[in-house]
């Protein structure tokens, strides 16, 4: 079986006596270690594989693939991106901070998919790039993380994206006063016991706490007599 | 880990850590780690056996298992280990939490981060909250579902996290001889005070060894000094995962371990009965060996790719399943006639006062199909075995596995990795199980990868279910509403069970399925008298599984759908409707919110139309208006949602937005599209190209989320709530746009695409 030699993410690799068809996702992932390409179909459907791979004779460019339905024979000698390679000299890309300042990623396993995809999808469509562009993404999330992903590519490339409240970095909702105290547990599950607090007396179905603190009678052996010892 | 914060002076008074510490201590600190670290809790269950039989807790009394919903049994449930927080403060500054829950996905480790760090006040960047292994002394609390995780961990983690600033602080004051009163942390998460700041770290040496004063009194904060908690803030792990070095079970490293693959039955649970070329199988590019299951025949390669090739090379004869010959219709028929009859006679128009309504829904099968497909990682030895795998009951597989391969629970070592994705499909242990036993009989370490098509064909889903539903009017109120659900058994053999009866009460004496219908179905409607029943033929026999929102997902849109028919029966608006009939100020706040937010009521095109649904759950509140275009009949899209949510009390508004807009997602699929068929014993629907889970182009472009203000200091569930909602507001926005009701869930579910058979071409290898 036929050697292959590519150069992944800037650097050359060599594989030795791969079937022709040995789908790329596995040479990247069972053979280089290389595990940012996620499996999550192998027939091109999910997309979590989704990577860069050169244009022939176009200088620097470069396209979205999917590993899992490319032989391995389709890539010698070619030049591919996985998410690893993205961000450079220690940079992120700009994809990958916008996903990070939109909180994007629930579980995070498409997530790697997801950005190769939408860093193609805006190097093809520029920075305009639309509702209708972002509407062609077929990668799936099952987490259902659509709306973040939305944002983060028009933030990517440079439009005016609204958050919302409940995103990071913008409005925080102020430490809430005059919350009244918890309800509607069995008492002792609302309210820490403490040393001194009478657990025994909430067990039986007393109001609430001792507000006096007894030094060190009742909370031996209490429920949290385990965490922390005191003499 | 995050460097000590930059200026930190050296300590001025040195210590050995182990100058007071007795025997006990210092074996007790050893035991956990290296390095002397102070750590906070489990110190009763670290000091005993492992597993710890001794750990076996008293338990509540049933009079104290008052207003059970599922979420508050497995509290109840986990009471007496409550306290078996494991949090860490490293010498370099670092706070670790030990998560005794899996994440993923659903911001459990972040929100549980910012506990530690809130109560600590420290940054959140300081805290580490790796996923902690099967740890048997927990007994039932390691387990991860009813959307109890964030709910139960509020109280306990924060005690910890309050201990262990103490503990420090303290020992701070004794080391400087500073007043305990005048130290205080610093922004960058230090001790400062006279002559600091230190790092935190600098102190976790004495502070192991540190007795805090008998009067000290440890209490969290009360939400109005939170600072942290109730803001939003980004997953811990969000650089990890935008860089592509999180790692899910296939990714962890693991000398020597090979992978494998399954050649499964062409029905569901069919068994292979002969393997006809397995020694031409084994000639095959890349294969080590071939291994025999109970549920198909492995194939263990020098990669997955060749694995896959040749164990679609099999030549096997096959054991057909329990269902063979069964169509979807087969299996809604007899779940009809194994309805439980209404109690209630259908009285029809009596006096143009009284009058009755029946209704029946279908729901078909549905996978969790999570993206990572199932998978796990087994090394058995001979007197050792250690298992990698995305589980939400790790002690069970733990116990199985020792079984499973004749060691003892002291000899198994279960990993608990984070997971691509669950929606309940990750209680279940079936791929370490393949796992474990293909790696006692080859003698090798064994990844276990499930191609997509064997985890929609095989894997576990959400069951046929038919409903049916009775309600009896008076004018415009409701006298009776009757609710039979007739389902295909949810299976429990991962042992949710266990938890669930341990709590005592109704969940004692029935069923896993009833006792789990009983603590999360409730109507949320002022009904007069209500009966909610399941019924659970076990003439049927599939790979089923809590699907996120277990039964409510297919109760309550179906009881949304009624509520827009009898609301529309009097003409009156559906939102007003509800506003009526549900039973509290939270719940009636939701739905003000979606009114108000969502444009309640305004005009839009012919074919398109707004609906509105209500769901309660776990104590907390949500509702959601939606807009739906349906003037592309074979393609209904959701143009528009707004949802609120009200769970007492939110944590992280960040992540909590993201559960529901996931919700979203799930609910737009139950009602337009989502489902598998089953055709001769088979699901028929093979990875995304068929079964239709929602893409980007079926999400919204208008989304918000409103997050109700904290009104109390109980923490709701949040991780299931949005959906059964969602899946309402969609079904009656269609409705109202097409005209037509809502009987069989979902309102488009044809076959409309070539299926894919069960050994399928290979897109690289027969081309």
């Amino acid at each position: 079986m036929p050697d292959y030699t590519f150069t992944i993410n800037g650097e050359q690799r060599t594989v030795e006596d791969v079937p022709e068809w040995l789908p790329m996702l596995w040479v990247l992932r069972d053979l280089l270690g290389i595990t940012g390409p996620k499996y999550g179909c192998g027939v091109g459907a999910c997309r979590a594989c989704t990577s860069h791979i050169a244009v022939r004779g176009r200088s620097g460019a470069f396209e979205e693939f999917q590993p899992c339905v490319t032989p391995a024979s389709a890539c010698e000698g070619r030049s591919i991106r996985t998410i690893e390679g993205l961000a450079q000299d220690g940079e992120l890309h700009p994809v990958q901070q916008a996903w990070l300042e939109l909180d994007v990623a629930q579980c995070g396993f498409c997530q790697p998919g997801q950005i190769m995809t939408a860093t193609a999808k805006i190097a093809e469509r520029g920075d305009d790039i639309s509702d209708d562009d972002i509407d062609e993404i077929e990668n799936i999330c099952r987490c259902g993380t659509y709306g973040r992903i939305r944002q983060a590519i028009k933030a990517a490339a440079g439009q005016q994206v609204e958050r919302t409240a409940n995103q990071p970095g913008e409005a925080r909702l102020a430490p809430q006063e005059d919350i009244p105290a918890p309800t509607g547990l069995p008492a002792p599950l609302n309210e820490v016991p403490q040393p001194g607090d009478g657990l025994g007396n909430l067990l039986e179905g007393r109001d609430g706490p001792d507000e006096e603190l007894d030094d060190g009678d009742a909370g031996e052996g209490g429920l949290f007599g385990g965490a922390l010892r005191r003499r | 880990m995050p460097e000590p914060a930059g200026e930190a002076r050296e300590l001025p008074v040195g210590g050995d850590p182990d100058v007071s510490g007795g025997v006990d201590r210092r074996r007790f600190l050893t035991w956990l780690v290296a390095a002397p670290v102070l750590t906070i809790g489990a110190k009763a269950a670290l000091s005993g056996p492992r597993t710890a039989q001794a750990q076996v807790p008293k338990l509540p009394q049933p009079a104290e298992a008052i207003d059970q919903d599922l979420g508050r049994q497995l509290q109840l449930a986990n009471l007496p280990t409550e306290h078996m927080v494991r949090l860490e403060v490293l010498e370099d500054s670092t706070v670790r939490l030990h998560l005794h829950r899996m994440e993923v996905g659903q911001g459990i480790a972040t929100a549980v981060g910012m506990m530690v760090a809130d109560e600590m006040d420290i940054p959140l960047s300081q805290v580490d909250v790796p996923l902690r292994e099967a740890s048997p002394e927990l007994v039932f609390n390691q387990l991860t579902g009813g959307s109890a995780s964030v709910r139960h961990l509020y109280r306990p983690v924060r005690q910890a996290a309050a201990a262990a600033r103490e503990q420090l602080l303290g020992a701070a004051s004794q080391q400087l001889g500073v007043p305990r009163g005048q130290l205080t942390m610093d922004d960058d998460g230090r001790l400062d005070g006279p002559g600091g700041p230190w790092p935190l770290g600098a102190f976790t040496a004495l502070a192991a060894n540190y007795e805090l004063p008998t009067n000290t009194l440890i209490r969290p904060k009360r939400i109005a000094d939170q600072t942290l908690l109730g803001t939003p803030m980004r997953r811990l792990d969000a650089e990890e995962i935008v860089t592509g070095r999180r790692r899910y079970t296939m990714d962890v490293e693991v000398e020597g371990a090979r992978p494998m693959m399954v050649r499964r039955a062409p029905t569901i649970m069919g068994t292979p009965r002969a393997v006809r070329n397995a020694d031409q199988v084994r000639a095959m590019s890349g294969v080590i060996d071939v291994v025999e299951l109970p549920t198909g025949i492995g194939v263990v390669a020098r990669t997955f790719g060749e694995a896959e090739v040749a164990k679609n090379a099999f030549d096997v004869e096959w054991n057909p399943g329990p269902m063979a010959g069964t169509d979807d219709d087969d299996i809604y028929d007899q779940l009809r006639r194994q309805q439980l009859p209404l109690a209630v006679p259908g009285t029809g128009p009596v006096l143009g006062l009284v009058d009755s309504h029946d209704f029946e829904f279908t729901m078909p099968f549905i996978s969790h199909a999570p993206l990572e497909t199932n998978t796990a990682i087994a090394d058995v030895r001979e007197d050792a075995a250690e298992f990698w795998g995305g589980l939400k009951i790790p002690i069970v597989a733990l116990q199985d596995m020792a079984r499973e391969v004749g060691l003892s629970e002291d000899q198994v070592r279960v990993h608990v990795v984070p997971a691509g994705g669950s929606f309940g499909r990750r209680l279940f242990h079936d791929a370490m199980t393949e796992a474990a036993i293909a790696s006692k009989r080859l003698g090798i370490p064994i990844k276990n990868l499930w191609t997509r098509l064997d985890d929609i064909r095989h894997g576990r889903g959400r069951p046929h279910s038919v409903h049916r539903l009775r309600v009896t009017t008076l004018r415009d109120d409701v006298l009776a509403y009757e609710h039979r659900m007739s389902g295909i058994a949810l299976s429990g053999e991962h042992g949710l069970g266990e938890a669930l009866t341990a709590t005592a009460g109704r969940a004692a004496n029935v069923a896993i399925g009833q006792a789990l219908f009983a603590g999360v179905v409730k109507c949320p409607y002022q009904w007069g008298a209500v009966t909610q029943l399941l019924n659970e033929p076990n003439e049927l026999t599939m790979n089923t599984g809590s699907w996120r929102s277990p039964y409510s997902n297919a109760v309550r849109p179906c009881e949304e759908v009624v509520v827009d028919e009898l609301a529309a029966r009097t003409g009156e608006d559906p939102l007003a409707y509800r506003l009526r009939m549900v039973g509290d100020g939270r719940a009636r706040a939701v739905l003000e919110a979606v009114r108000d937010a969502g444009d309640w009521g305004r005009d839009l095109p012919d074919g398109v139309a707004q609906g509105v649904a209500f769901h309660q759950e776990y104590n907390s509140y949500s509702a959601w208006v939606v807009e739906v275009d349906a003037r592309d009949e074979a393609a209904p899209k959701v143009t528009r949602a707004v949802g609120a949510v009200d769970v007492g009390n939110p944590l992280n508004p960040s992540g909590l937005e993201q559960q529901m807009l996931g919700c979203l997602a799930d609910g737009i699929g139950v009602a337009l599209r989502l489902g598998n068929h089953v055709r001769d014993g088979a699901i028929v629907e093979s990875s995304y190209s068929d079964f239709k889970v929602t893409k980007q182009r079926d999400f919204p472009r208008d989304t918000q989320v409103i997050v109700m203000p904290a009104n109390s200091e109980d923490v709701g569930g949040a991780g299931e709530l949005g959906l059964a909602g969602a899946a309402g507001a969609v079904a009656n926005a269609w409705a109202r746009a097409t005209g037509r009701k809502v009987r069989s869930f979902p309102v488009s579910f044809d076959i409309d695409f070539d299926v894919v058979p069960d050994v399928p071409s290979h897109p690289t290898f027969d081309a």
